[in-house]
Order: C-alpha cells, then structure tokens, then sequence
C-alpha cells in the first residue's frame, strides 16, 4: 500500500469512526427526547403513557380556569370537545393563554389522572390553530358525527 | 388605480425574469454578446420594477388605502409611520415581496461589481438568478398577490401583529431574507460553473466575497432575531430550537462550512466538488427555511396562520430547484478534476473536519427538525422532539469545532509540522486547561464540569489565535517594523481572527447564562421585596398608561444590591387597542456582565402580580459574539486581495481563451 492511500484511508477511517458514534450517540439520545402528542379523547381511553412525559393539546375549557391559593398554579382543563383533561400548571401562563384559545402543554400524568404540565405554549397568532390540535378536534368531530349517524341508524 | 400599478409591475418583473432566465443563458452557449450583455441590463430592469412594486405597497400602508387586503390586514391608521414601514414585510405577502426585490438587488449588485468577470460567467450567473426570481414571483402572483382588493373597503384596518411591532423585528426579517437571498449568489455562481464546466480557484475566489456578505447578513439576522425574543416575548429566552429558528440557522451552519470550504478550494484548489455541494445545500436549506416558516405544516412558537396550497408550491419548487440541481451536479461532477494533494496534517484536514462537523450538526438539527414531519407521514404518531435533544446535539459537536478552530488557523497548508503546532500551541493548551480546572473550583461552579469545559474551550480559542497573532507580528522590530507586519496580514487574516474571537465571547456568554442563570417566577404584593443573586428587588406596584395604540399596565421597581441603588426597572403589559390581547413588555437592566429582567405575569387580585425576576450573567456576550463574528465577516470582504486577485484571474480566463475546463492545480 503506498503512503498516500494509506494516509486517505487513515483520513477517511477517522471520519466514518466520528461520524458513526456521533450518529449513534445522537439517535440514543433521539429516543429519550422523543415527545409524543395524545389528544384529550386518547388520554381518557388511557392510551397516553403514564411514567413518560408527553404533550396535550386542545381548547382550554370555558369557566375551567381557576388558581390555587399560593397565587402561582393554575388548574384548567383541555378538552377536544369530547372529552376534557385537567391540567396543572406551577408558574406564569403565557399572554395569549385564555378560554377557548387552542393550547399545547408538556408534562406528566400524576396517579389521580391529572396532567401536571412543566410548559404550556399558546401560539403567537390569534388565528393559528397548532396543527395537533387541529387534527384531534377534527377527529372528536368527526367521531361525534359517525357516533350519531350510527345511533340514528339504530333507531 | 395605484395598487394595479404595483401588480402591473409584479407581472412585467415576472416577464423581464423569465428574459433574463433564458436569453442571457442561451447567448452564453452561441456566443453572443449582445445576448449575454442583455443580463445586466434586464437585472436592472427587474430591479426598477420590483423597487416600483415596493414602494407602492408601503404607500399603501402609510396612506391607509384599506382597498388592499394585505394593508387592511396589518395596516392601522394609529400605527406609527415606522411600523406601518415596517408592516409591508410583517406576513407572507409581503414578505414575498421583500425577497423577490432583495433577490433583484442582489442581482444588480452582480451586475455592477462583476465587471472584472468574464461575461460568460456573469451571464449565466444572472441567468440562474433569474430561474430563481420566475420561481418566487410566480408564487406571489398565483398563490399571494400582495395587491389583491377588497370590497366593500374597510374604515379601519387589522393591525400589525403588536409583537412585531418593534425595532428590533422591524429589521430582523429584512437582514435574515439579505443573508436567504445571498445564498442564493453563492448557489447561482456554483450552478453556472457547473454548466460551464469550468469549476477552478478562479470561480471560488468570485463567489467567496459575495457568500461571505450573504453569511454576515444571516449571522446578524439571527443575533437580531434571537436579542428580540429576549426582550420581546417577556420570558428571557434567546434560543429555543424552534423550527422556524432552525429554519435559519440550518442554512447558517451550511453556510459557515461553505465559507471555510470555499477558502480551501480558492487556496488551495482542494473540495470542489464538496464546495459545489455546500452551495447547493446552504440555498436549498434557505428555501426549506421559507417553506417551514410559511407553510405552517410544524407547531412551533412562531408559526402564524397560514394556507396549505402556498406550501405546495414552495414544496414543488424546492423539489425543482434541489432536483435539478443535484441531477446537474451528477452529470457535471465526474469532470471535475481533484485537487492539490495535502498532508494528515495540514490546514486542509482541519478544516475539512471543521465541514465534517458543521455538516453533521446541521444534519442533526435538520433530523431533530423534521422528524415530526416524518413521523407524521409514516402514521407513527404526532411527536415532537425536546429541546435538550438539541443541546445535546450542540454539545456533541461544538467542543470538537472549538478544539479544530485553535489548531486549524495556525497550521499551514498542504503540511503542517506536528512538533512545531505543539511548540506553538503547548502554552495556550496549559492556561486553557488551567482556566477550565480553575472555574470548576467550589468558589466558582463547584465542579460542574459544563462551566469548566465551556471556559476552557473558550479560554483556548481565544488564546490559540492570540499564538497566531503574535507569529505574525514577530519578524520585525520597532514600531515600524509592527506596523509592516500588521499590514502583511491583510484584512481577511483580521477578519477571521475577530470572527473566531467572537466564538471565543460566545462560547463564554452561553456558559455563564446557562449554568449562572437565575429565574424566579414570584407573586409579590406592592412593597414586597424579592432577592435574587444579591440583587433586591422591591415592588412598588402598577399604573395603568396610555400609549399611541395601546393601554399598559406598567409595573415599578427599585433594584438595590448592598444598599446601593442599581436601578428603577418599569416592565409592562399592554393591550393593543385592535388586536385585543395582552403583550409582555419587560425591563431590562443591561450590564456588559449580567442582565437584570423583570416581566409582569398576571394581575392576582388586590394589587398582587405574578412576576418574572431573571438574573442572567453575561447573557450580551452571546450576541456579542454573533456581532463579532459578523464585523470578522465584514473585514474579510474589504480585503482589496479580492479586487486585485479578480483583476489578475479575469485577465488569466480571458487570454486562455475559452478553455473548457481548466483544471486544479
């Protein structure tokens, strides 16, 4: 083997080994960070996990907000118009966070079912649905609508 | 009747593109002067046009003409004349039309400074960005005409989203699209030296300037960007990983890697092949960026309000501008001839590893980014990936390019002598070493070793080229004898010793304001006093004020440290008058060594709020760093090495004549 091949080869073996751990590395750590999205109506049938976090999203609940005495938590529900989740949030909501308004929040379910949330996001514009939640309100809808047709076609 | 005027002009730029695409190209290949000359003048043309279709939209905006739908929307007669400027770019449309015009100064930038390129070549340069320009200006017109009318015509408009309504947004998009746009000359000279064939030291050192400005207008875009989420969304974050801050930063790591790539095979002839491929990469990631940011398809902080068929037509052009690309790079690529060889030791193989890790990293960023998207499509479940996956991703792969950017920079092309970088660099090494050792003292970070690494490394940067700047500041003696040396450097040596340095201060800032940082949110009744890393805070509770298009809450407090006044700081919550909701305006006590924040968070009843109290040491160096990096940016261009040296290599392709390939050297 000349010396020229043989210092590419060392060049090129350097790279693949470095690039190899740093993908292994990063698509171990891909897995642990990996957040899924449950909608409401999947959390009341128990398909989100309960010792992972995960994300919720929906409409928070009319008349749901209420703060608890320490002036800091907040507790609402999040609902898809089928079913409703209660979240608890330690902390400062942000500004565009009220009734009605679609929001997403990450955290953990506790043993009494409630989602203790450690973010809670509200979009920048008024008009934006996130696209997540979009979707499971279509999905409750279109649920609702079937469940009904299938009731009426019963009857 | 003037609205129509600017979707006239739209109509004509798009005429005058689709000339400038063809004519110009065709003229290149039959040798036809006048044909190829006809590129300057129609990027002029277009340039006129497009300029015409700004001016009239911002008109709009500041005499109210609500007929338009675009100013009816984000256009208010309350709104201050700077913001109604600032509103012709504030959503889609119009932001379209800032690109497409940019794209067209650009262009006439081309046609102006390249008159010591080789006609050919700027001819099929132009022409390139003339595809590019029918692309966006298609898309305007079809999908998003900033001049639609509406009927019957309102008496008041929507209002600019009062987030933006801001200095510091008001020119962040304009210098983020600048450094877009520009990728899109470092793509077009690529593009046409592929489809001349002619891929030499000649065609790197003409496109090097021009990627370099791009690269400076995007690193300042995203310092902007990232300083106005601080202060603007009023919870003391700078980055948060979000997709459409991805979005730039993809297209900045690309780009970092293109310009040292670049230097490599203007230097040295070496990578060409990669370069052409970091070209393409860098302006394709740019377009992504606009698709992510436009088409909504990702949940993200930023995302406004958006329609799915525009991001069909970014994802059809993405896949003609990538596609044909790529199909031209494999045809083209096999005749591109090697470079100069070099050494396991050597400048090259820094900076080849110093690619290697920026192109990781941006792949890393791009996965993180688009896996939810992937997900999606594979039906696996709607994920999101956490931020500390990419801090994770940041941390495997920033350390490593800190290490390569000390030594890099002092090792000599083709072959460097281990045993002299060691001489060189053993003491720099030391202090480094003892730096970092020295910040994990109990005193300081009491053994964390992040604080210890991100000093050490920081401590190493700086020092690696401080070794660097007296090597070449030796040779002579006296003061005189300095000054020829400083000279010898040229701007471009400076440039790059300030822009490393301004990595240096950012590595510092990022450190201190991740491991140092305090953040307390706190409910506080009028009177109470908060403490956080010695600074009191006292609460003296909130007025309600008028401003021009809003009512504020406006909060006050005395900060003291020993006794000692430091500062009165009046955050604000503010409702805008049309757009009824709430923002964050928080006060900011800056200091070159750590940031005092405070944020109304909500009334609680009886004159208690909730409050944000943030205490960020050495939160400015991180921009600090960004703004070095870009004034580093800046000096390199200036380096009249790249007038001179165009001169010479215009003169050199003229008198070798139409040469088809020259080959590396």
């Amino acid at each position: 083997m000349n010396p020229i091949r043989k210092k590419r080869l060392t060049l090129i073996g350097l790279m693949v080994a470095g690039i190899g751990v740093a993908t292994w590395l990063a698509l171990n750590a891909f897995d642990e960070n990996l957040m899924f999205f449950f909608s409401p109506s999947e959390v009341a049938e128990g398909k989100a996990p309960t010792a992972h976090p995960f994300r919720i999203g929906g409409l928070v609940e009319t008349d749901s907000v209420k703060r608890k005495p320490d002036g800091l938590t907040t507790a609402f529900s999040v609902t898809d118009n089928a079913e409703a989740v209660t979240v608890e949030y330690t902390g400062i909501l942000p500004d565009l966070f009220r009734e009605g308004q679609g929001i997403v929040a990450m955290g953990q379910l506790n043993q009494d079912g409630i989602f203790v949330a450690s973010e809670v996001l509200a979009k920048h514009d008024e008009n934006y649905m996130p696209p997540e939640v979009a979707a499971s309100l279509k999905t409750a809808h279109d649920d609702g609508v079937n469940k009904m047709q299938s009731q009426v076609s019963v009857q | 009747m003037i609205p129509e005027l600017g979707h006239f002009a739209l109509i004509l730029s798009l005429c005058l593109a689709v000339t400038q695409a063809v004519v110009p190209l065709v003229g290149s290949y039959t040798r036809t002067t006048s044909w190829m000359a006809a590129s300057r003048t129609l990027a002029w043309g277009q340039f006129v046009f497009l300029s015409i279709s700004l001016i009239i939209l911002t008109n709009a905006f500041l005499a109210n003409d609500f007929s338009v739908i675009y100013v009816a929307q984000h256009g208010n007669t309350k709104l201050p004349d700077m913001y109604k400027i600032s509103a012709v770019w504030g959503a889609h449309e119009g932001s379209l039309l800032l690109w497409a015009f940019l794209l067209a100064a650009w262009s006439v930038a081309i046609a102006s400074f390249s008159r010591n390129l080789p006609l050919e070549m700027v001819s099929r340069v132009l022409s390139v960005m003339g595809m590019i320009s029918i692309g966006f200006l298609l898309f305007m017109l079809l999908t998003s005409n900033p001049f639609d009318r509406t009927f019957p015509v309102p008496f008041e408009g929507g209002e600019l989203n009062p987030m933006l309504q801001d200095l510091g947004l008001a020119i962040h998009p304009p210098m983020l699209y600048m450094g877009y746009v520009g990728f899109s000359v470092a793509f077009a000279f690529a593009i046409a030296a592929l489809l001349g064939g002619r891929l030499d030291a000649s065609w790197a050192r003409w496109s090097r300037p021009w990627t370099t400005v791009a690269w400076v207008f995007l690193t300042l875009g995203i310092v902007l960007g990232s300083w106005w989420a601080y202060y603007e969304l009023g919870w003391g974050g700078w980055w948060f990983w979000d997709p459409v801050e991805n979005a730039s930063f993809l297209p900045w790591l690309v780009g970092t890697a293109l310009i040292h790539s670049l230097a490599v095979t203007e230097k040295r002839g070496a990578f060409k092949s990669w370069t052409v491929l970091l070209a393409i990469s860098a302006f394709s990631l740019s377009l992504l960026g606009t698709f992510l940011v436009r088409s909504g398809v990702l949940t993200s902080v930023h995302s406004f309000a958006s329609d799915p068929a525009r991001g069909v037509f970014i994802l059809i052009f993405l896949l003609v501008v990538i596609g044909g690309s790529l199909l031209l790079y494999t045809w083209r690529a096999p005749y591109i001839s090697g470079g100069g060889r070099f050494d396991l030791i050597s400048r090259e193989t820094f900076l080849l590893g110093n690619n290697l890790l920026l192109s990781v990293f941006a792949a890393l960023v791009l996965l993180g980014t688009l896996a939810p998207l992937i997900y999606d499509a594979l039906e696996l479940g709607k994920i999101s990936v956490g931020f500390p996956w990419f801090n994770k991703m940041f941390l495997l792969t920033t350390p490593f390019l800190a290490l390569l950017m000390g030594i890099g920079s002092l090792s000599r092309w083709k072959h460097a002598e281990p045993s002299l970088l060691v001489k060189q660099l053993r003491v720099a090494f030391v202090i480094s070493l003892l730096f970092g050792l020295l910040s994990l003292l109990p005193v300081f970070s009491g053994g964390n070793w992040l604080v210890g690494l991100g000093m050490g490394l920081a401590m190493w940067v700086a020092t690696a080229h401080l070794v660097n700047l007296r090597d070449r500041l030796k040779h002579k003696h006296g003061f005189a004898g300095f000054w020829v040396d400083f000279k010898s450097g040229g701007r471009s040596y400076y440039g790059m010793l300030l822009a490393h340095l301004g990595v240096a201060v950012f590595i510092v800032g990022i450190t201190m304001v991740s491991n140092f940082g305090y953040e307390n949110d706190v409910r506080m009744s009028p009177g109470d006093v908060s403490e956080i890393a010695g600074h009191e805070f006292l609460f003296e509770g909130v007025n309600q004020i008028a401003g021009p298009n809003y009512n504020a809450n406006r909060g006050r407090f005395q900060v003291t440290k020993d006794g000692e006044h430091i500062a009165t700081l009046e955050p604000e919550k503010r409702t805008y008058f049309v757009q009824t909701r709430p923002m964050t305006e928080a006060a900011i006590d800056w200091g070159f060594t750590r940031d005092l924040y405070v944020s109304l968070g909500e009334p609680l009843g009886g004159g208690d709020w909730s409050l944000r109290l943030y205490y960020k040491p050495y939160v400015r160096w991180i921009w600090l760093g960004g703004v070095l990096m870009g004034l580093g940016g800046i000096l390199a261009i200036t380096d009249r090495r790249y007038r001179t040296a165009r001169v010479r290599s215009a003169e050199a392709v003229n008198t070798a004549g139409v040469a088809p390939a020259v080959s590396g050297r």
